[in-house]
């Protein structure tokens, strides 16, 4: 995990490294604008901060955009990738919208968390996995589906599911 | 423009309008939540779906804009329905508790519900409930009535100028919340209480107080600041429940300000007086009016008959009314003391004799400026809804630029903003007019010798450029240039860079103050002003509407006079220990809302206002007590029946008004010398007795800042002070000892403590040069 400066003046904020990642990203937008990069911002710092957002960074972020607080956290809070809760080592994003549901995602649901011994939204004891219920994530030809930290695994059935999480922890 | 036909009627309007625009122009109702004129178009709510004539599917009428030859349906069948299957989904999470909610009778939600709610729901599944915020002492919130208008955060962002509440979460989650628990900040804050459309945010103070159908409303002028904002006295048996704003375009708009509209919970205050009273054998004794006022004119006549008219001395509050002030001055002068005053907080008086009241000037002339230089002017706590028009001529594409003794975020886009102590002031302001001579048609003559030789630096160059770059520039001077003992030499510098630039110069008025200049309540002749009248220690005192020891520039001085004097009256409306302790006889007065009245604005618009209420117990009007004072002292021209009767009197083209002259003050010098200033700032909400009794605008986070002294840190290390320890402030030989907070906005050579406070009183002089130490070491 990165070390991060989080108050200060806004040329020591986060790291160098994070600066310049998120600086390529203010400078697609017209100048004045930076409020639009909030979206890429906030991913390089949750990678950078073991995938969750604590209240520090998003104010950070916005003294580094020059936006209000509540900006930040409006968007944060609306979408799904977004953790404000420390999570696991892997994160499971199930999804559960209509073209899955149909294909038994509820069948899946039901083995991760047998399987696991957590309800969604918990992390095991061991912190290597948190488990999520999400919306669409767009791959309905594939349903059921689930999102594994970066990687899509689609048409599940519990057998596969045991078998991809088997393959991690080896 | 286009023609247009809205339900049959035919319309021509500007093509750059919506539907909804041109039916509220024609006066036809389209049901609405989120639209509100003075906010951008959110269209989220949906209410105003309309029928437009070949368009496949209803169009909000709030985000629709008009074509030529568009036809459009408010009550169709198309567009009732549309507007009943919205309304269903708005009340599908509604809990639908108006008999329990401050807004019922008021409610747009419920108003329309009627017209297009059904009187069963389809809904049987679990309604969401949103847990209430505690967004400060203002505003109160029932989260789970909101309806996602969206206004009141629109209102932040654009009119507030500080996004403080926002929407958080998604669909189902999605809460309008500050995220962070905190109070809100904004001096504007109370407007979302009249733009929330549902019972979501309520007046706190007024929870649970009355119902909308019990009140009668009664036009009335915030008296406050110098705007004279509309507003509206909601009253219910006797007592004033709340305030809200009456639009005028031309002066609040649709908006009040925080101060204006809590301000009134100070007339419940237990500290007000009900009762005349005098002292005997030291002991206060209720009394009928009769003696009391007997008293009063026994007292006074002893003084004089013993030491001279001259001995007696009257100050007036400029927040009293142009009748009370007219009066006030008519009836002193007939006892023959030409002491009077109502500059109470005001040190210098030597450029007395200028002129700076404008005739030709609105305050809505603000909208059309193109660059505004702010001096000495802490604008937003001072003349909030100024601010605010400055604020929108800013975005307008307006420069601005701010020299004060602290910085503060205007929330407004600033060009440049600087903090420096007074003697750096006069220098930055010299520098600037030094810049603009290059360029100037006429040369000052008499002020060249005293502008510095040196170079003007750059800021300097900027602000004169930004001057003289403009068509139509306006430079405000305020209380914090206006209350400095050094504030001839500032003014006249302002002046003069307004006359070398073409600009516009506008002093700020403290409250009522031109309408004191209009009615005379200051010397015409050989009189003291308010600050000789103190310090000459005088014999005699007749105070009204104010505290000696908060609302007047030297307090110690104000003190040790009352104390020395043989008999001080008091005309107020609230207890003050000060008060008890040296006055003769005190005389209970009508506060606002219970006295009739003129406010004379800014712009020198006069508004009369009615009395609402009745006066405080056996208190009365102002102008009433001064007329029997009249009679009683046996002058003649004291009969007047109405305010109105007074009214007519100053305005009558037989009165003549002592001019000052437009020109006119050159100081000796420019070079001050200062080690370290205080900054005697009088806070957004210690403005005024009834400000001060006001328990809500007491408990906001802005009143609470006023406890701490503050100092940058580069002052505080030279002193070795820090914010762990207590410091203590000196002046002569007077002390406090005040917490201190380390704030980095404060200039150089500066420490600040809040004006108007207990702690303030026990200094010499506002603005003065004082001794700082860690507390221990003195």
């Amino acid at each position: 995990m990165t070390q991060m400066l989080l108050t200060g003046p806004k040329e020591e904020l986060f790291s160098d490294a994070l600066r310049e990642q998120m600086d390529t990203w203010i400078a697609k937008y017209p100048e004045g604008q930076a409020q639009s990069a909030v979206i890429p911002c906030l991913h390089i710092l949750q990678d950078a901060n073991g995938g969750w957002l604590s209240r520090g960074i998003m104010d950070a972020l916005a003294d580094y955009l020059d936006i209000p607080a509540i900006s930040v956290y409006e968007v944060a809070t609306f979408y799904t990738m977004f953790e404000l809760e420390p999570v696991g080592k892997h994160k499971i994003s199930v999804c559960t919208n209509i073209s899955c549901m149909l294909c038994g995602s509820e069948k899946i649901m039901n083995h991760l968390q047998q399987k696991l011994n957590i309800k969604p939204g918990e992390t095991t004891q061991d912190g290597q996995f948190t488990l999520k219920e999400v919306e669409c994530l767009g791959a309905c030809v594939g349903a059921p589906m689930m999102l594994l930290d970066r990687d899509y695994h689609e048409y599940l059935t519990p057998e596969k599911i045991d078998n991809i999480l088997d393959g991690l922890a080896s | 423009m286009v023609n247009i036909e809205i339900d049959g009627i035919p319309l021509k309007v500007d093509p750059t309008k919506m539907i909804i625009q041109a039916a509220d122009e024609a006066g036809i109702d389209i049901p609405r939540f989120c639209y509100h004129k003075k906010l951008s178009i959110a269209a989220n709510c949906r209410m105003c779906l309309v029928e437009v004539d070949k368009a496949r599917k209803p169009l909000p009428a709030c985000s629709t804009p008009v074509s030529d030859g568009m036809k459009v349906f408010t009550d169709s069948k198309v567009a009732v329905n549309a507007q009943r299957s919205v309304m269903e989904f708005l009340l599908i999470n509604h809990p639908l508790d108006c008999p329990i909610c401050d807004q019922g009778g008021e409610c747009e939600l419920q108003d329309l519900s009627m017209g297009y709610g059904e009187g069963i729901s389809r809904f049987t599944e679990r309604k969401r409930a949103v847990k209430d915020k505690d967004i400060g002492p203002l505003i109160q919130t029932d989260m789970t009535r909101c309806i996602h208008c969206t206004r009141c955060v629109r209102f932040g962002q654009e009119i507030a100028g500080i996004k403080e509440l926002g929407a958080t979460g998604r669909g189902e989650h999605m809460e309008i919340s500050t995220y962070v628990e905190h109070s809100l900040v904004s001096e504007l804050s109370g407007n979302i209480i009249d733009l929330c459309p549902v019972g979501a945010l309520t007046s706190k103070p007024f929870r649970y107080k009355a119902r909308a159908w019990e009140m009668q409303a009664r036009p009335s002028i915030a008296p406050h600041d110098a705007v004279g904002s509309n507003i509206e006295l909601h009253i219910r048996k006797n007592e004033v429940m709340r305030v809200v704003p009456r639009d005028n375009e031309d002066l609040n708009e649709s908006w009040l300000s925080d101060r204006d509209r809590f301000s009134y919970l100070g007339l419940s205050s237990e500290d007000r007086l009900s009762e005349p009273m005098i002292k005997l054998d030291n002991q206060w004794q209720v009394v009928d009016w009769q003696t009391a006022l007997d008293k009063t004119v026994e007292g006074l006549k002893g003084v004089i008959s013993k030491f001279g008219a001259e001995e007696v001395a009257g100050l007036i509050s400029p927040t009293a009314t142009l009748e009370e002030a007219y009066l006030f001055q008519k009836w002193l002068r007939g006892l023959g003391t030409d002491n009077i005053d109502h500059r109470l907080r005001q040190q210098d008086f030597t450029d007395t004799d200028v002129d700076d009241s404008l005739s030709d000037w609105q305050l809505a002339d603000i909208d059309d400026s193109d660059a505004f230089v702010l001096l000495g002017t802490n604008i937003r706590a001072e003349q909030p809804i100024i601010a605010h028009r400055i604020r929108q001529a800013a975005l307008a594409g307006a420069t601005v630029s701010s020299i004060n003794l602290f910085t503060r975020d205007l929330l407004m886009p600033v060009d440049r903003q600087m903090a420096v102590n007074s003697p750096q002031l006069v220098q930055t302001l010299a520098g600037i007019a030094k810049a603009l001579l290059a360029a100037a048609k006429q040369e000052p003559e008499d002020w060249l010798d005293l502008l510095p030789e040196r170079a003007p630096s750059a800021f300097e160059h900027n602000v004169a450029l930004q001057l003289s770059n403009a068509m139509n520039a306006t430079l405000f001077v305020g209380d914090l240039i206006n209350h400095q003992p050094q504030a001839s030499t500032l003014r006249s510098l302002a002046r003069l860079v307004a006359e070398l630039s073409d600009s516009r110069l506008v002093v700020l008025p403290s409250s009522n103050s031109n309408a004191h200049r209009l009615a005379g309540s200051m010397p015409a002749d050989k009189g003291l002003n308010a600050r000789h009248c103190w310090e000459r220690a005088l014999r005699g005192y007749v105070m009204m509407g104010f505290d000696p020891l908060l609302d007047t520039a030297q307090p110690t001085i104000v003190h040790d006079a009352l104390r020395r004097a043989s008999f001080v009256v008091s005309i107020s409306s609230f207890e003050s220990d000060w008060v008890r302790q040296y006055a003769n006889v005190i005389l209970p007065m009508a506060c606002f809302a219970e006295t009739s009245g003129t406010f004379v604005g800014i712009d020198q618009r006069k508004q009369q206002f009615a009395g609402a209420v009745a006066p405080r117990g056996d208190s009365r009007p102002g102008w009433k007590i001064l007329r029997v004072l009249g009679n009683i002292s046996k002058l003649k021209g004291f009969d007047y029946i109405s305010s109105q009767d007074v009214v007519d009197e100053i305005e009558s083209p037989l009165r003549e008004l002592k001019r000052g002259s437009k020109t006119g003050f050159i100081p000796d010098s420019l070079n001050l010398e200062s080690d370290l200033m205080l900054i005697s700032e009088v806070p957004m909400y210690r403005s005024d007795s009834l400000v001060r009794h006001s328990k809500a605008l007491q408990q906001t986070p802005e009143s609470r800042a006023d406890g701490f002294a503050r100092i940058n840190q580069k002052e505080a290390d030279k002193r070795g002070l820090d914010p762990q320890h207590e410091v203590v402030i000196s002046q002569d030989d007077r002390k406090v000892s005040v917490p201190l907070e380390i704030d980095n906005n404060i200039a150089d050579g500066c420490i600040y403590l809040a004006a108007a406070t207990s702690v303030s009183a026990q200094l010499g002089s506002l603005f003065s040069q004082v001794q700082v130490m860690k507390a221990g070491r003195e």
